[in-house]
Formats: C-alpha cells, sequence, structure tokens
C-alpha cells in the first residue's frame, strides 16, 4: 500500500503509517492529513512538530499520557490535556498526529 | 514499602505490584534488550512500581555514543532517557558488572543509582514478580 503524491508513490503499512520515516515532507504531512480527513492549521502543526521533535530526541513516539504531560509542559495546561488533542486528532491525537508526522505508531498503541 | 501491596482489591483500589525488569544482554545482536524496553515503556502505562536493572553485559545497553546505524540498527540508547517521562524513574545498575568492563556510571547515558551484587540480589528478593531477559 502507498500514498500517491506529487508523482511518486510512498510506501505505508496497512493502517497508513509510513514504512520509511525519511520519506516525510510537510507537503507529505498534508496529504496524510487530508486522506484523514483533517485539515491541517497551525494549532495541527504545533502538535505534529512536537512530536517529530520528540521522535528526533528520543527515537520512540511518545503514548498518549507521555504526550500530554509533555505538551502541557512546554506550551501550558490548555494545550497539554486530552481534550484538546482529541479536538485537533478526533480519532486519537497519539495515533493520527503520529501518522501525518511519519511517526511509527506509539508504542503500546492498540 | 510493604503497603504498597497490601492494597484490597474488593475495596476497588488498585493493586500495585513490584515489578523488576532485568537486562543482562549486549544491546545489539539479539532483540532482547528492545523487546524489554518497549515491554517496560508499556509496563508504565499500568501504574505498578516499576524498577529497572542493568547488569552482565545488559550494562552496555545504557552506555553513551553507541553508534549502531552501522549494524543497520536504531539507536534506542536514546529512548532510555525517554524513561523519566514515562515516570519510570527507579533504574539500578550491577557496580561489579560495570567494572569488569571499564565502565563507570558518567558512561552511561542516564542518572543511574550502582548498586554492588549484595545490594541488587536483596533488592530482587523484595520484588512481587521479577522478569529477566
Amino acid at each position: 500500500m502507498a500514498y500517491q503524491f506529487n508523482g511518486t508513490s510512498i510506501e505505508h503499512d496497512e493502517e497508513g503509517f509510513l514504512e520509511d520515516i525519511g520519506q516525510w515532507s510537510e507537503d507529505l504531512a498534508n496529504h496524510i492529513a487530508q486522506t484523514e480527513d483533517l485539515t491541517m492549521t497551525p494549532e495541527h502543526w504545533e502538535v505534529v512538530n512536537f512530536l517529530r521533535e520528540y521522535y528526533q530526541e528520543f527515537q520512540i513516539a511518545p503514548a498518549i499520557r507521555v504526550l500530554t504531560k509533555a505538551m502541557g509542559k512546554r506550551l501550558g495546561a490548555e494545550k497539554g490535556n486530552n481534550k484538546y488533542l482529541y479536538e485537533l486528532f478526533p480519532y486519537g491525537p497519539a495515533k493520527q498526529a503520529c501518522k501525518i508526522a511519519g511517526l511509527p505508531k506509539p508504542t503500546g498503541c492498540v | 514499602m510493604t503497603d504498597l501491596t497490601e492494597t484490597d482489591p474488593a475495596a476497588g483500589e488498585q493493586v500495585v505490584k513490584r515489578f523488576m525488569y532485568v537486562n543482562r544482554k549486549a544491546p545489539h545482536g539479539t532483540v532482547y534488550a528492545l523487546e524489554v524496553l518497549e515491554m517496560v515503556l508499556i509496563s508504565a502505562m499500568f501504574e505498578q512500581d516499576v524498577h529497572v536493572a542493568f547488569l552482565d553485559d545488559g550494562v552496555f545497553q545504557l552506555k553513551k555514543n553507541q553508534d549502531p546505524g552501522r549494524l543497520e540498527m536504531k539507536d534506542f540508547s536514546k529512548t532510555y532517557r525517554a524513561l523519566e517521562g514515562y515516570g519510570i524513574e527507579k533504574i539500578y545498575v550491577e557496580q561489579e558488572s560495570l567494572d569488569d568492563r571499564g565502565l563507570a556510571a558518567a558512561d552511561l547515558v542516564i542518572p543511574v543509582e550502582v548498586i554492588g551484587r549484595a545490594a541488587m540480589t536483596e533488592l530482587m528478593a523484595e520484588m512481587d514478580v521479577v522478569l529477566s531477559a
């Protein structure tokens, strides 16, 4: 399975997570978001960029509880909570935002 | 410490057990180190009293400046630094294992508690569950 995008074909797994993180780009993120019926806003990007930084630093995608805690610490309590994140990513912030960020599925996420 | 296990499940309180994950193998070459690390990260979600121990060649898992890219392995030594954010802060390394390999606490990617073999034995005896790999 693959995203057909800008004339290229980018492999993903059965749930839409990229096979090769190195193929990610901001344009591809917008494309994946569209397939999820999401329009990327600055608030969506803030979460996606946060996840990519977290992955760079720790080499894993964080569990949702860890994400909300870390977001709260960096961006304030009004953004570090489940309600805020689920409003942005209705199908689960960890799973859906990680997919758009080109990261693997979070460890421990079923 | 003992009160942790004396909560009554019938009263609707969560039972918290003392878990210890024991790492004894070098980080690469087998899947054990990475699999245990993933198990530890998942276990953090269940709000148990998690301990992680490193002994024998397992101490190499925490060594700084690994370059496993040349083995086509991910450098998951960085992931140990995420443990704190997952609330896992009880990390023990056996002194004798470090000494035998010419390593010291300063060579490790995260702050740990270095304890001797006798203290490690005592600590293991206090656990409800010990998983070793």
